[in-house]
């Protein structure tokens, strides 16, 4: 979807506002609606791009006005909703629903240390060989499609090289709705800064963005 | 969907609270959540303990420092650093959630490399732990590629016209680390010492490394 998410080459955001001995997170909250993000998460009820997907979906407004977590705890209630993990009354109420059975959680202390030391790698097989060679030449497809994509909208219809072949992974665009996996081999593909921003770029400057096979066409 | 539920939630929240004009408290709402869901059982919290603990203690830029201080003083290390990334991470005792799929990009005099994710906040945790605020903002996601010389300004580096600068965009599955330029003066300091100044801002590539003794970023 053409979201706000997808801010590659904005203007107008302001500055870069850095801060000196930064805490991992700045208020309690932050660190337990991380938590409560990742574990909910185990339960397998969606992926981690339909996650995504569902913060892209936060109105731009709200998506730029929220801190970050925020976001998240955002998505992930509506994610839980959608799935029947929990309903709106229980959200409004704090309280269980009366006579709902007990659950038991999908990530117990001792599954915190595997989780992280395995992660969730999203490289797959694939019989078909990859359809790109390095050094060729390539346009990104010119698609607005409504769904989740990872085609950001400043690279659409521009000229690249394949710079290299990362194998096969993952598609967000159908993994995010729960219509399967449908793994595609990826690329990182070079752009100059000239083809993406004009002749007033850099000469030398270029941008690599990693592209799933289905957003790519020979050139 | 998701402003119909927070609003109601909101609109419900601010109720109790006799009409503030104050929007709701993202704490307050944090742990309402979580005590509905530790009751029906779907969250433990010791889980929630465990995974806070290990980005907040356990995990973090001193992962990828030892990385970067292994890759300067073994030339075999590096090779395998820049052409088998995740086992060559694995060696050091690295690797898994959101790391699990790495590549090492190299500064050298004529190269500047850049990390960004401007689709959301994708970041190496398994090197560099949970991102800073400013590299999930709107102003780093959204200037970062078209005008990447003028993000490093404000990070206080001005590159030289001949220098390339290349822009990574994570926008898949693979995670970036920056393999910044060793600073002048360090050829008889130990690899702990020189882990000790690789900072997180190197490894991004929005700063240099400062030679010892002299002032740097984070």
């Amino acid at each position: 979807m053409n979201g706000v998410h997808d801010m590659g080459g904005m203007h107008g955001m302001g500055p870069i506002q850095e801060e000196k001995d930064e805490p991992v997170f700045h208020e309690r909250w932050e660190a337990r609606a991380y938590g409560l993000s990742l574990a909910m998460g185990c339960f397998g009820k969606w992926t981690l791009d339909g996650l995504r997907h569902q913060i892209e979906l936060i109105p731009p407004a709200d998506y730029l006005r929220m801190r970050y977590y925020e976001k998240w705890i955002a998505a992930l209630v509506e994610l839980m909703v959608k799935t029947d993990l929990v309903t709106p009354a229980e959200i409004e109420t704090g309280e269980p629903a009366q006579g709902s059975p007990r659950m038991s959680p999908a990530l117990t202390a001792d599954g915190v240390p595997p989780m992280v030391a395995n992660g969730a790698p999203a490289s797959r097989k694939v019989p078909a060989p990859p359809r790109f060679q390095t050094g060729q030449r390539v346009r990104a497809r010119n698609m607005h499609p409504l769904g989740h994509t990872r085609l950001p909208r400043y690279a659409r219809g521009k000229l690249g090289t394949i710079d290299r072949v990362h194998g096969a992974f993952v598609f967000p665009d159908t993994n995010a709705h729960s219509l399967g996996e449908n793994p595609q081999h990826v690329y990182s593909v070079r752009f100059t800064a000239r083809e993406l921003w004009g002749q007033d770029a850099p000469a030398r400057d270029s941008v690599y963005v990693d592209m799933w096979e289905p957003y790519l066409e020979p050139a | 969907m998701t402003s119909d539920l927070s609003h109601a939630y909101e609109h419900d929240h601010k109720h109790k609270h006799e009409h503030q004009a104050v929007p709701s408290d993202p704490a307050l709402r944090v742990k309402a959540l979580e005590s509905l869901l530790v009751e029906k059982g779907l969250v433990d919290r010791a889980a929630l303990d465990a995974l806070i603990d290990t980005y907040e203690h356990k995990i973090g830029p001193r992962n990828g420092a030892r990385v970067i201080a292994r890759a300067w003083v073994d030339p075999a290390y590096k090779q395998r650093l820049l052409t088998d990334t995740d086992a060559a991470i694995a060696e050091l005792g690295y690797g898994g959630m959101q790391g699990e799929h790495m590549l090492v990009v190299e500064n050298t005099p004529k190269v500047h490399n850049l990390i960004v994710c401007t689709l959301c906040s994708c970041y190496p945790w398994s090197v560099l732990g949970l991102p800073p605020v400013w590299y999930k903002s709107a102003p780093y996601r959204s200037r970062s590629v078209i005008d990447p010389r003028g993000v490093l300004r404000e990070f206080g580096l001005e590159l030289p016209e001949h220098v390339e600068v290349r822009v990574w965009d994570s926008t898949a599955d693979v995670r970036y680390l920056v393999l910044p330029e060793r600073p002048a003066g360090t050829e008889r300091l130990s690899e702990e010492q020189l882990a000790a100044l690789v900072t997180r801002d190197s490894m991004v590539g929005v700063a240099k490394i400062a030679p010892p003794g002299q002032e740097q970023h984070p």
